[in-house]
């Protein structure tokens, strides 16, 4: 075969496996929301979950999966963003670094119901946070970590070599080299990680059964002291979120149209992670032109 | 005046200090990451070590032994605790399903960076970001409602199994593969390309001669990490495979993984007693697993990759 | 720069001082008054409804009502982590907890009854033909008296409640073959509703149109066949507490055991009040008639 005819083919293949990608992915996408565009309206999504009787809504939960959303990315994308500069810039190629790897690699594969009994255990019990938004929070941080500082140093990574030397000769530390060229220039990288570690926390269940809870308290939302028990930004309060409220309808849920909540909630669920998605893209592109000056 | 520049000049400069402030604060982040690797490593081994050392189970017993049923004693006077089904069954599903994901996941990750990064950027890149986002339980149910009634009809058996397990696994896996692929791929520098195609070679020749070689180690991450996760997903693999703790005779016949027993077990038994203590076995045996995996993929890059 | 720090520190304070101020009217009253009950994802929709009502009757009080399953709910109360522990299962039956070291408080009865694929063509069995087809004696339906299917067998997990009744009461005490394990009741009405051929056991509230339930020596599976144990697969839903609880979770217990409950919630979530009952049962499965007006 000569190359020129490999070459046609090689690309029709590549043609072949995408599209098919794209059909699995479109008809999945497509009977998730589908299935769940008939349950959907401004009732559902505002009012309360309720237990046995049909007509509950999924209000408390939604705003619980964000709230914790943010929380969990408030507290792990430092860590995350710190944990990827070291090992990409600064970190020596050594027994130790690639043990470290190798551990964070390894803390991926950990069912998220271990992490969630870790979870339980630590904050839970022992630092006595009870089940709460916190404790979730926390879970959730020390699973996403991996993936997380994973895609960031690939990010780093992918910044050529070029703009580290063009930072250092212009006399700026290396330090300032990557707070001021690297992280800008692999920003949009970073943010796709960020999103799709946000999808992950968003669609997680199990590790938030035994912190986050599964029982959503009535919420008082014009009440918004954090110090008070029934106000929505209590970080100490229960709260549970989309993902589990799908998990327990479906697996314990005895109201009459648990069928079509449950349906819905997924159809919400990835409604919300592709408008977090579109907000992040756009958001980060601003960004991307203020700190580059693009 | 003299001594006072003389002070200035060999004080450290504001950026040094600032360099060492950075340098500090970021291996401070990865030393609380290691650590808290190491935490949970700590507890899952002296969980999953106890059935040994506390309940006096045989280590060959847990790993050779076919049945598992651990509130009952056997003819020897020692709790059922064999592992082997839900090892093996681990094992070949999250194989296959890396089989069947890695080339769609590579083929979709060169197509959306290398010959159409414009329609991958616009149209597979938020499809994918979006995948990731379904919550296991959805994956699971779809998988009960379409792929399972689909394996029977097909190949006969009550549809519930390692084939429909793999299914499962295959499209929960592909956005974490594909994406990383996608980072991996785009981590090659551009001159690698050019040079190439200066070179006179063709498109696929570059892809296939340079760029594919260059990325051999994050592509292998990128497995090993699709690998991971089919490894701890828990959830929807358990509804589609049947979860049952028998040894996988066929695609078809129903198995169990040890992310599927250990999630349907662990409510059910009381911390510290043997029960509970060899579902954590189980999560120890998952770690153990891993870390094997992720060296063979580690040794197998190295012979792959291209020297930098 | 100078000009941002400044502003910088102005948001600072000025969130001290939010923060202060908040801290300041929290409403103080509601801070102690908090009990957790974790366990039995089976009892949970109960308790945390029996929960609310509770909370808007006595305000400033928070009832915190989580899943886990038996298991945990039984060790967290044991370890005292937890007020009071939701289980289906008596403490005693449960391995790695010492009975009496805790409190029972039977809230509600439950009925567990077979269910079988509808094209199985099965409506009732023997209990010798129950046992036959969950320990493998009887592989095809046809050997039971329905269509020549096989017969896919589906347990609860290894040590829930539901499995553990069943076992004990229905399969009188033998256990079923290894076979395929879920951990909810949905799932396996789920699963049983779409697999031909498939068989399992569900609590009487997850009985609907999907599933045929089947009956056992010709006696249904009805409330009034659990109370007076005409229909012996059946068991209690506990709420265990130590032997000092809390004011609050004892009285949030009684107020679960009156009538205000028993009579309303407990009927409508589909379990057997306690009030309905014509025997008591003990931890051994030993059988007693109540007598009339005695509970």
């Amino acid at each position: 075969m000569n190359p020129k005819l490999s070459n046609r083919v090689a690309i029709t293949v590549l043609y072949v496996i995408a599209s098919t990608i794209v059909v699995i992915l479109a008809a999945l996408l497509g009977y998730i929301i589908i299935s769940g565009l008939p349950a959907l309206s401004w009732h559902f999504l505002t009012s309360p979950a309720r237990a046995f009787t049909s007509g509950g809504g999924i209000g408390i939960q939604l705003f619980n999966s964000f709230y914790l959303l943010i929380l969990t990315m408030l507290i792990s994308f430092p860590i995350a963003l710190g944990a990827g500069i070291y090992l990409n810039e600064y970190a020596k190629q050594n027994w130790v670094t690639s043990l470290v790897r190798t551990s964070i690699e390894i803390l991926s594969s950990l069912p998220s119901v271990v992490v969630g009994l870790f979870g339980f255990l630590i904050f839970v019990v022992q630092f006595g946070f009870g089940f709460s938004i916190l404790s979730g929070a926390f879970a959730l941080t020390f699973f996403n970590l991996p993936l997380l500082t994973r895609s960031i140093e690939e990010a780093l990574a992918a910044v050529p070599d070029e703009q580290r030397e063009g930072g250092l000769a212009l006399g700026l530390s290396k330090w300032e080299t990557v707070l001021h060229v690297i992280v800008p220039a692999a920003l949009p990288t970073i943010l796709t990680g960020v999103i799709l570690s946000a999808g992950r926390i968003f669609g997680e269940a199990a590790a938030l059964i035994f912190t986050a809870g599964q029982s959503a308290p009535a919420l008082n939302f014009t009440d918004w002291n954090p110090f008070n028990i029934s106000s929505p930004l209590n970080p100490m309060r229960p709260a549970e979120t989309l993902a589990v409220h799908i998990w327990k309808i479906n697996s314990e849920g005895i109201m009459p149209d648990a069928k079509a909540i449950s349906s819905g909630a997924s159809a919400v669920l990835v409604i919300s992670v592709l408008g977090f998605n579109l907000l992040a893209r756009f958001v980060g592109h601003r960004l991307f032109k203020r700190l580059t000056a693009g | 005046m003299n001594n006072n520049l003389q002070k200035q000049l060999l004080k450290r400069s504001k950026a040094a200090k600032l360099e060492r402030l950075g340098k500090t604060v970021s291996f401070l982040a990865l030393m609380l990451i290691t650590l808290t690797v190491f935490a949970i490593i700590i507890f899952v081994a002296s969980k999953g070590l106890s059935t040994f050392f506390t309940n006096h189970v045989n280590l060959m017993d847990f790993l050779t032994g076919k049945n598992w049923n651990p509130s009952v004693t056997n003819s020897k006077g020692q709790p059922e605790v064999g592992a082997l089904p839900m090892i093996s069954g681990s094992f070949v599903v999250t194989i296959l399903s890396a089989l069947l994901a890695t080339p769609f996941a590579i083929g979709t990750a060169i197509f959306m960076n290398e010959i159409s990064p414009h329609r991958g950027a616009k149209l597979l890149q938020p499809v994918i970001e979006l995948l990731v986002g379904i919550p296991s339980v959805v994956y699971g149910f779809i998988g009960l409602t379409v792929v399972v009634p689909a394996v029977r009809s097909v190949f006969g058996g009550s549809g519930f199994g390692i084939l429909a397990g793999t299914f499962v696994l295959f499209v929960m896996i592909l956005p974490t593969v594909t994406s990383m692929s996608v980072d991996a791929l785009r981590s090659v520098p551009r001159y690698y390309r050019e040079a190439a195609l200066a070179l006179g070679a063709t498109q696929w020749q570059t892809i296939y001669k340079v760029v594919l070689r260059a990325a051999t180690p994050g592509m292998l991450t990128a497995i090993v990490f699709g690998m991971a996760r089919a490894f701890g997903e828990a959830l929807a693999v358990q509804m589609v495979i049947g979860n049952a703790a028998l040894m996988p005779t066929s695609l078809v016949s129903p198995a169990s993984t040890l992310t599927s027993v250990l999630t349907t077990g662990i409510g059910n038994t009381v911390m510290g007693s043997l029960q509970n203590n060899a579902l954590w076995s189980l999560a120890l045996v998952l770690l153990v697993m891993s870390l094997i995996f992720n060296l063979v993929i580690r040794m197998i890059g190295r012979k792959g990759a291209m020297s930098k | 720069m100078q000009k941002k720090r400044w502003i910088e520190c102005l948001l600072l304070v000025g969130l001290i001082i939010l923060g202060g101020w908040a801290y300041q009217t929290r409403q103080v009253n509601k801070a102690n008054m908090t009990i957790t009950a974790v366990g039995s994802t089976a009892l949970q929709p109960l308790v945390e409804a029996a929960g609310e009502d509770y909370s808007n009757h006595h305000l400033g009080t928070f009832i915190n009502v989580q899943g886990g399953g038996s298991g945990t709910g039984l060790s967290q109360v044991q370890e005292g982590a937890v007020d009071i522990g939701n289980a289906d299962v008596f403490a005693e039956e449960q391995k790695g907890i010492v009975a009496s070291r805790l409190q029972d408080h039977r809230v509600a009865v439950v009925g567990i009854t077979p269910i079988v694929n509808r094209s199985a063509g099965i409506n009732q069995l023997t209990t010798a033909q129950l046992i036959a087809v969950f320990t493998g004696k009887v592989r095809n339906w046809s050997q039971v008296g329905g269509k020549d299917q096989k017969i896919v067998i589906l347990n609860r997990a290894q040590g829930s409640g539901t499995r553990t009744t069943f076992e004990r009461f229905g399969l009188k005490g033998q256990r079923s073959i290894a076979a395929q394990e879920q951990d909810s009741s949905g799932m396996v009405r789920q699963i049983v509703a779409t697999t031909p051929g498939a068989i399992s056991y569900v609590g009487f509230s997850y009985v609907n149109k999907t599933i045929q339930a089947v009956s056992l020596n010709g006696i249904q599976p009805t409330n009034q066949n659990v109370a007076d144990n005409q229909w012996s697969i059946w068991s209690y839903e506990h709420m265990y507490t130590g032997h000092n609880p809390q004011p609050l979770a004892k009285k949030f217990i009684q107020y679960v055991q009156s009538n205000a409950i028993q009579n309303t919630l407990v009927r409508r979530l589909g379990y057997i009040s306690m009030a309905d009952m014509k025997v008591t049962r003990d931890g051994q499965g030993k059988v007693h008639q109540v007598e009339a007006n005695h509970e």
